[in-house]
């Protein structure tokens, strides 16, 4: 699952036996209510795949569905060709919408969560974290209580807990929509230079045309309730370095228009 | 300085106020009684530092009964708790009888308590144990339920186990509410105490405030439960320190 494969697979992707995530016929209902209605999507291992959507329009479930925090309805989920739920759990991280760091622990301690779970000393999974803090910009910050952090730092200490578990698949849910635009803008290119160095197969849902367009090598665009797709297309620069470059470029712009166009579409 | 100042100056006026109806023998005339049987606070303090090694030796006796006594309430309440918060089944059958534990007067139960575990400490223990339990096992099921269910979530993607999400996430978000409880329990408790030494008992504050209660040593008695209520405050205070302590992310 190198930065070469991921790309290459981006570029063209294969069938389903090469996915890490795939999505095949996916409905789910919650009592009456239809949330998400024969949904296919598809993530090659080591890409990151996009989603957007009107608010409401069942992003959230869908993403907990991959992460298997939920059974679906009908169809099939699978990551890594495994379908069963806890197979799903066992395979994806999940990063909420809010950062979700617990105030009682130290940034650290909140960042070696998963390992301490999956029953790793205190020093040692202290030390393994620690280790990323300050690749992550957060070095001197291991001691704080959440509450001492800035919000674009709180969402780093999430994301690192998410890495920390060292999962194939990454199910982040809009984890920069707490933030400021400047801050939001920042954490995109460090998030896009987090995943440059250390390559995983990431289904990120946002609200946020740009963002998902920046992140993502292919961005999928959901209809409003029942969620349906769209449209899904490319994207033309992922996670280039150079961000307000790649943002302005004009083939950026025109990806977006068509997103943006489809949003509108699926609204109706 | 507003904060200790305000309820000291209120008690100083109410104290005051006694101190003047009781000497000049209004409080006295007013209830149709003998002055002696109405005591000044002067006369209290006196009875306090007069009485001061009996006022001690059966403090400490109360004072036994209370602390343990708290202390199973405090662990069967937070045991019943988290065991409620683990089973839904459980939380349906018992949680009835949680309420039903309150709804028992204990001043009829503590005369049964004393002929099914003797004079000694048992019966105390347990009617301490039982004021206590209630509120603390009330609050920390509160506390334990009002977790943010993402919070769960979020443990169960970084493989947490069920006990692993409650030792981790749900215990401490309920601490707060967990202490709420046990400082409830801590006003009740010297109560608890005072019912269990009155359905028998040969030593202790409650015991020795009947037996004034009955000789007319109406002073003494004041003095008593002057002791009882520093008690009660005394645990109090514990509490709001050990929670500043403990509780340090809010």
């Amino acid at each position: 699952m190198s930065a070469e494969t991921g790309q290459f697979a981006a570029e063209a992707p294969s069938p389903a036996s090469g996915a890490a995530v795939s999505v095949r016929g996916l409905t789910h209902r919650y009592g009456g209510l239809t949330a998400i209605e024969g949904l296919d999507l598809e993530a090659p291992a080591g890409a990151v795949l996009g989603i957007v959507g009107p608010s409401g329009c069942g992003k959230s479930t869908l993403l907990e569905l991959i992460a298997g925090l939920q059974a679906p309805s009908g169809g099939a989920v699978a990551v890594e060709r495994r379908g069963a739920a806890a197979d799903r759990l066992a395979r994806c991280a999940f990063m909420p919408q809010r950062d979700m760091l617990l105030p009682w622990l130290s940034a650290l301690d909140n960042a070696a969560l998963a390992l301490r779970n999956r029953g790793v000393g205190r020093r040692a999974a202290r030390e393994r974290a620690g280790a990323l803090f300050e690749r992550f910009g957060l070095a001197g910050f291991e001691r704080a209580r959440p509450a001492e952090l800035s919000g674009g730092m709180r969402q780093r200490v999430a994301f690192l807990r998410t890495l920390v578990a060292g999962k194939p698949v990454l199910a982040l849910d809009e984890p920069f929509a707490s933030l400021d635009a400047i801050t939001r803008a920042e954490m995109q290119a460090w998030l896009a230079g987090a995943l440059a160095a250390d390559p995983r197969t990431v289904v990120l849902v946002s609200h946020d045309v740009e963002e998902a367009l920046y992140l993502a090598d292919r961005v999928a665009v959901l209809s409003a309730r029942p969620a349906r797709l769209v449209e899904q297309l490319s994207a033309p620069a992922p996670r280039a370095p150079d961000r307000d470059a790649a943002v302005t470029s004009a083939a950026f712009v025109a990806a977006r228009e068509r997103a943006m166009a489809a949003l509108h579409r699926g609204s109706r | 300085m507003r904060r200790w100042a305000l309820p000291a100056l209120v008690l100083a006026a109410l104290v005051g106020a006694w101190q003047v109806a009781a000497s000049s023998g209004a409080l006295a005339d007013l209830l149709g009684l003998e002055p002696f049987l109405v005591p000044s606070p002067a006369e209290i303090a006196s009875a306090l530092w007069d009485n001061r090694s009996l006022l001690a030796e059966n403090a400490s006796v109360t004072l036994r009964e209370i602390v343990l006594g708290f202390a199973i309430g405090l662990a069967v309440g937070v045991g019943f708790a988290v065991l409620l918060r683990l089973s839904t089944t459980l939380r349906l059958a018992l949680y009835p009888l949680l309420i039903a534990s309150q709804a028992i007067p204990i001043v009829v139960f503590a005369p049964i308590l004393v002929i099914w575990l003797g004079f000694g400490i048992g019966p105390k223990l347990a009617i301490v144990a039982l004021v206590c339990f209630f509120p603390i096992a009330v609050a920390t099921l509160d506390g334990l339920r009002a977790v943010d269910p993402e919070a769960i979530k979020m443990m169960r993607t970084l493989d947490a186990s069920r006990r692993q999400a409650l030792w981790r996430v749900e215990m401490p978000s309920a601490l707060p509410a967990l202490f709420s409880g046990a400082r409830i329990a801590a006003v009740f408790a010297p109560i608890g105490a005072v019912f269990g030494e009155w359905a028998g008992a040969d030593s202790g504050l409650g015991h020795m405030i009947l037996l004034d209660n009955g000789q007319l040593e109406t002073a003494r008695e004041f003095a008593a439960a002057g002791v009882l209520v520093a008690i009660a405050l005394a645990l109090f205070g514990l509490l709001a320190l050990a929670e500043r302590r403990i509780v340090t992310w809010r």
